[in-house]
Order: structure tokens, then C-alpha cells, then sequence
């Protein structure tokens, strides 16, 4: 039989602390983390980005990923959408009692190489263990310090009127390759999801122009809410070109069999830049150098029109209107 | 896999746009039955690329929307017995009944699960055997032979906890009730698709030959519509209203044998209640007696307080084809997706979420 997680494991005993020496510790040392104080302590000076995120998807494996990879790059890109150059990370892991070991021991080795690749360093973190049925397997909660240049000055409020509306790749990659995992869905395809640290490709874009306006990944609520947001808090009007936007040939086919839109499906590894129009090529060109930025396209515009909206002319021509997303998104029935 | 940009070219969609402007005189007014090809007209600007001599108006051909209040209220009760567990599509959770809704039961402690197939309720059966699991059964033709099959699963699984409250509605019948109420005057009827995989297309041959209404069964794709939006053109403009298919790739004239025996095998025909249109006879699936095991209506009773419907609510016109959802006092100023009055702002297929959601510029500021 497989070793599992005991409710012991969260007693704060010795389990607890086998836990941690054994199944973490080897896998994500640094010298502030090695301390095992009760806070990690870390010089840094300049301006700072701070964020924190929760991530309890259902399955915790799915092709392309896992709970432990989402978890990095998921907090990892939310400082990058800030301009901000991640530096350390907390990882704060809630199990359900009878967690098989081998499986958490596959997602730290993921959260691994997910903070490799991003070179950020957890330097804290906690682990506590429910009773089963408490908790759905592993819920991981990632928070993320960050380092912004002087200079750079990435919000979400600054789009303006004329700026060019880039896309990094493909969208809805993430949400069908999870979907296509869930019970009662499964369908087999070849689709896995874009789940990706993007902190390098934004710095590689910082360096390449000043002139980046707004930066966002098109996570939950897939790329429409993110248009939506921006909008929103820019209080401009974007309009995109339905047909600009990529959309890979299997979650075309698995939207439409489900009945979704792909702009409503969420990404792990895509991003939306606004960007000045003088510099819009030259951005396009540095991003699609970066593998994770090989398929980008420029998407749309900021028009004065229609604040806080976002127009989308269709593949047909004619223009409509794209809402966030109001509720989950569920396959037809009919 | 390349066939969907096919189905979504712009210069084939013009050019087909084109020739029914040429061919369009008169103004007539087309009803697409089902709730997908609403969203799918709405989704592409399909109005906007027809002449204005066609109207397009929605009917009832959503499955969530049609389910009579009186019946979400069962679904609603049955929720909230001891040991049961409520398994239901998606959207059917956030439809407001007369004094809850399914969402509410859950939040108060009932046992309720999305599934995404009726094959997985009966999973859940199988895995709680101490429980009666009930699923509720809503939909056309194209649901009810997995539903069917569902049965069948349980049947030779000896899965004896496993029951559907059967409230499965039949489209030739609820189309012959529409038009003979006459409220609605309509040209011609863009016939349901993946219905129509199912039934074919001869069952809605009555409709131009009884009513001399213009009849093409489409698919989902734009120029799926614009073709069978063509052809209808072509048929009322000639005045020789017949049944032809524009789905060739999905639908053969006889339709699917093999589901259609799964549904006779398990469901007769009978009675149903619609949201906004009533008592249709001949209109719904009941389980048969063989199965009636598995017939929640059988093995549960609950009281109920009588049915009522939102104040202000035009979900019912809407469902008939006699009111557009702007004509809705309630529409977008009460009623929107995250704050639903009514069925057809809650589902996927319905007419007022469709109209809410790819509403273009010009409609959102002359409104």
C-alpha cells in the first residue's frame, strides 16, 4: 500500500517535521528557507510588488501541469504583470488526510523546477493537514515578492487611445486540457495546458521598450474578462478583430463541442500587453522570440469610444459587444 | 480538424448574405427554435448581416428555460429529503422556482451535483448505495437517449437507488401547439439541429404542409444559418414551403434509429408542462412501467405549495416566440446573469442570456 498523509502530519510533532525535512526541504533549499525560523528574513530596496494567490484546481494533475506548477507560475506572473522581477515566494500547503505521499512528492519536485525555470526561492511556508472530505486532495496558497525597475510604470489603468492590444498566443489552451481531465468529460486529445513562468518574456519586452502601457494574464474569466478589466480601469474602449485572436485547432473543435468561447476559457501562460503604437511591432517581434510568445498577434486597439467597453468584430463582420464572464463556464446540454 | 474555419468564412458568409438580400423581398419573420442557434446568431452579428426585411425571433428551445416552475419546485423539494442526492445539468442550479432554487437547497445543506451526463448520476448511485440518487431529466430529443440509456445502465447493473425525475420534451409537438395558438405569425422556422440528428427530418413535415410555413433544419456554425437562412428565403419568397435540410453533414432524413429505439424502449409519450406555454399534450417523456423503478415521480412523493411565476418576468412570452427579451421591463436594468428573474437569463441556451451577452454597441446605447 502507498504511504499517505496522516492527520499526524499536521499535529506540528515530529510527523510534522518529517514532513517538512523530508518531503520539501530537499527539493526547495535556500539559505533563507534552510533557517526554518518562524519568518524568513531577505534584503531588497526599491519599489516592491506584493501578491498572493490560492489555487485549488480539480484535478491536481493534468496534462501539461500540476497544482505545485500553477501555484508558481500563477504568482509568478501576477508580479511580472506589474513589471515587477519576482524574487521570493511563500507556498503554504493544505492536505486532506490521506494525500498519497508519492503524488506530493511529484508536486513539490514540479514546484521545483517550476521556481528553477522562474528563478524565484520559496523562503517560507506551512503545511496543515485536514480531515478527509475537509479539503479536495491539495490546496496550495502562493504569495510573491517582486522588484520593479525604476521607471517602469505597469498598471492596468493606463491604456490610452491609439495603443495596440497584443496577445502572447493562443487562449483557452488551460481550460480544455483541464476540462478535458474532469469526471464525467474526459475526451482524449493531444492538448495540454500553457501553464508557463512569463517573468522572463516581460523582462526581455521591459528591455526592449519603455513604452509598455498595461500587462495581463488572461487567467480565470479567459481573455474576455481580462479586455473587460482593462477597459474598465483604463476607462478607454478596446476593440479586437475576432479573427486576429489564435486559437489552436483542438480547443476550436472542443469549444465547439461543448458550446463554449474560447475567449471565456482560462489561460496559465498567455498575456495580454497594451502597448504605444509606435513601439507595437518591435514588442510583437520581441515576443514572438520567446517560446512562450511564438504565436503572439496584435489583437486589437484603444479606441476613445465606448469607454469601458470591449467591441469585438466578429469573423463576420459585424461588431458586438464582449461581457466578462458571468458564471461558470458549463457545456451545453442540447 | 479544419472544418470549423470552413463553416466560418467570411467571404462564403458575405456572398451568402448577398444572395438573400437579392433575393429577399418580402419581410417575413423566421423562428429559430433552438436556444444554440440564438446564441450562435447573436454570437456572429447574423442580424446585422441578414436584409431587414428578415426578423429573427427565438423560441422555445431551451431545455433549462421550458422547465416548468411547478417541476423545478419538485426537483426542488425532492432536494431536500433525507438521503437523497439531487444530480442535475449545470444551469438548472441558479433557476429561481416560486420559493427557492436548487443553488439555495445546496447552501442549506442539500446534496446536490452537476454531472455533465446522465451516465455519470448513475456513477454516483453506484457509489452511494445508501442513498437515492435522482437525476433530473430535462431536455429534448437529443438528451433523452442517454438519459434512455442511463435506465437501461442501471437496470443491468442492478443499480436499484438510481432514479430520473423524467421531465424530457418532445419539438414537433410544442411547434405544432405554437402554431396553432396563432399568437405568433411566422414564415418559416429554422429547424433544431442536433434535434433533428436524432428525429429527422420527416416529423416536421406537418408544419408547411398543415401550415404552409417554410421548414430547414440548420447547424451551428454561421454559414450553417445563413445557408438555411437562404433557403428559407428561397422557399417563402417562391411560395413552395417545404422540409429541407441544411445540416447534411449532421442530420439524414430519418434520423438516428438506434436512439430513437432507446427512447420508445424506456419513455411513452404523454403529457408535459412548459414554462409559458402549459399543458402540451403529446408533448413529453414518461418513463414506462417496465422501468418504473427508476421513475422518481413513483418512489417519492413530496407536497407542494402552488407554483408562482417572478413578478414582472416575460420569460414565458419570450419561450412562445411573443416578445424579443428588450421588451422586457426587467431585461438588463433587474435581470442580468449574475442576478437572473428568470430561466432564460440563467442558461447558456437561453434567449435573454444570449441577447445580454453579444447585445451590440448601438442596441446598448439606444436602450
Amino acid at each position: 500500500m502507498d504511504d499517505s498523509i496522516l492527520l499526524a502530519h499536521g499535529s506540528g510533532g515530529k510527523l510534522s517535521h518529517e514532513l517538512v525535512e523530508k518531503k520539501f526541504l530537499p527539493f526547495l533549499a535556500n539559505p533563507a528557507l534552510n533557517k526554518l525560523d518562524d519568518s524568513a528574513v531577505f534584503e531588497a530596496s526599491g519599489r516592491l510588488a506584493f501578491t498572493t494567490d490560492s489555487y485549488v484546481v480539480n484535478p491536481i494533475f493534468f496534462p501539461g501541469g500540476d497544482i505545485g506548477k500553477l501555484a508558481i507560475c500563477g504568482t509568478v506572473n501576477d508580479l511580472a504583470m506589474n513589471g515587477a522581477k519576482p524574487l521570493y515566494l511563500s507556498l503554504s500547503a493544505i492536505i486532506e488526510e490521506g494525500f498519497l505521499l508519492r503524488e506530493l512528492e511529484q508536486i513539490v519536485q514540479s514546484i521545483k523546477k517550476a521556481a528553477e525555470e522562474a528563478e524565484v526561492s520559496i523562503i517560507a511556508g506551512d503545511t496543515k493537514v485536514v480531515n478527509r472530505g475537509q479539503a479536495d486532495k491539495l490546496f496550495i496558497t502562493t504569495s510573491g515578492v517582486g522588484i520593479i525597475s525604476p521607471g517602469v510604470d505597469i498598471s492596468g489603468a493606463n491604456a490610452r487611445a491609439g495603443d495596440k492590444v497584443l496577445l502572447s498566443g493562443t487562449i483557452g489552451d488551460h481550460g480544455i486540457a483541464v476540462m478535458s481531465q474532469r469526471e464525467g468529460l474526459r475526451f482524449s486529445m493531444t492538448l495540454e495546458s500553457d501553464c508557463a513562468p512569463l517573468n522572463k518574456l516581460v523582462s526581455q519586452l521591459l528591455e526592449t521598450s519603455s513604452r509598455i502601457h498595461c500587462l495581463r494574464d488572461p487567467t480565470r474569466g479567459g481573455l474576455a474578462t481580462t479586455l473587460n478589466e482593462l477597459a474598465r480601469q483604463s476607462k478607454a474602449g478596446i476593440v479586437v478583430q475576432e479573427a486576429n485572436i489564435p486559437v489552436k485547432e483542438e480547443v476550436k473543435a472542443a469549444c465547439e463541442l461543448l458550446g463554449l468561447d474560447p475567449i471565456y476559457v482560462a489561460n496559465e501562460g498567455k498575456m495580454v500587453a497594451i502597448v504605444d503604437p509606435a513601439d507595437a511591432d518591435k514588442i510583437l517581434a520581441q515576443m514572438r522570440k520567446n517560446s512562450y510568445g511564438r504565436d503572439a498577434a496584435i489583437i486589437g486597439e484603444v479606441t476613445n469610444e465606448h469607454p469601458g467597453k470591449v467591441i469585438m468584430k466578429t469573423k463576420l463582420g459585424p461588431s458586438r459587444i464582449v461581457d466578462m464572464l458571468s458564471w461558470e463556464l458549463l457545456p451545453r446540454i442540447c | 480538424m479544419k472544418f470549423i474555419d470552413e463553416y466560418q468564412d467570411n467571404k462564403l458568409a458575405k456572398g451568402l448574405a448577398y444572395k438573400i438580400a437579392q433575393r429577399s423581398t418580402k419581410t417575413i419573420r423566421l423562428m429559430e427554435f433552438c436556444g444554440g442557434h440564438t446564441h450562435a446568431i447573436l454570437r456572429y452579428g447574423i442580424r446585422q448581416l441578414v436584409p431587414k426585411t428578415v426578423e429573427m425571433r427565438s423560441g422555445p428551445g431551451c431545455p433549462v428555460c421550458v422547465t416548468a416552475t411547478a417541476d423545478l419546485d419538485k426537483a426542488i423539494a425532492l432536494a431536500h429529503l433525507p438521503d437523497v442526492i439531487i444530480t442535475t445539468f449545470g444551469d438548472m442550479i441558479r433557476v429561481p422556482g416560486s420559493y427557492s432554487s436548487l443553488q439555495q437547497a445546496k447552501a442549506e445543506g442539500a446534496d446536490i451535483r452537476i454531472v455533465y451526463s446522465t451516465i455519470d448520476a448513475v456513477e454516483i448511485a453506484k457509489a452511494n448505495p445508501g442513498k437515492s440518487v435522482i437525476f433530473i431529466g430535462i431536455g429534448f430529443e437529443t438528451t433523452a437517449p442517454t438519459i434512455a440509456a442511463s435506465i437501461l445502465k442501471a437496470q443491468q447493473e442492478k443499480i436499484e437507488n438510481f432514479h430520473i425525475l423524467s421531465l424530457n420534451k418532445l419539438t414537433p409537438p410544442v411547434m405544432k401547439a405554437l402554431l396553432d395558438s396563432g399568437e405568433v405569425k411566422l414564415d418559416g422556422i429554422v429547424c433544431p439541429g442536433h434535434v433533428s440528428v436524432i428525429i429527422g427530418s420527416h416529423p416536421y413535415e406537418f408544419i408547411p404542409k398543415d401550415y404552409g410555413i417554410a421548414c430547414v433544419i440548420s447547424g451551428f456554425e454561421p454559414l450553417d444559418i445563413l445557408l438555411c437562412i437562404d433557403k428559407l428565403v428561397e422557399q417563402i419568397e417562391k411560395g413552395e414551403p417545404k422540409v429541407e435540410i441544411a445540416y447534411s453533414r449532421g442530420v439524414k432524413p430519418e434520423g438516428n434509429r438506434k436512439a430513437w429505439q432507446l427512447m420508445e424502449n424506456v419513455f411513452e409519450i404523454g403529457e408535459a408542462n412548459w414554462r409559458g406555454i402549459g399543458i402540451v399534450p403529446q408533448s413529453g417523456l414518461k418513463v414506462r412501467g417496465k422501468y418504473e423503478r427508476f421513475d422518481a415521480d413513483k418512489a417519492f412523493s413530496v407536497s407542494l405549495k402552488p407554483p408562482r411565476e417572478p413578478k414582472g418576468c416575460r420569460c414565458g412570452d419570450v419561450i412562445r416566440g411573443a416578445a424579443t427579451p428588450v421588451e422586457c421591463k426587467l431585461f438588463r436594468k433587474v435581470c442580468t446573469p449574475e442576478s437572473p428573474v428568470g430561466p432564460c437569463m440563467v442558461s447558456s441556451e437561453g434567449a435573454c442570456a444570449a441577447y445580454y451577452q453579444y447585445e451590440t454597441l448601438e442596441n446598448l446605447q439606444s436602450f
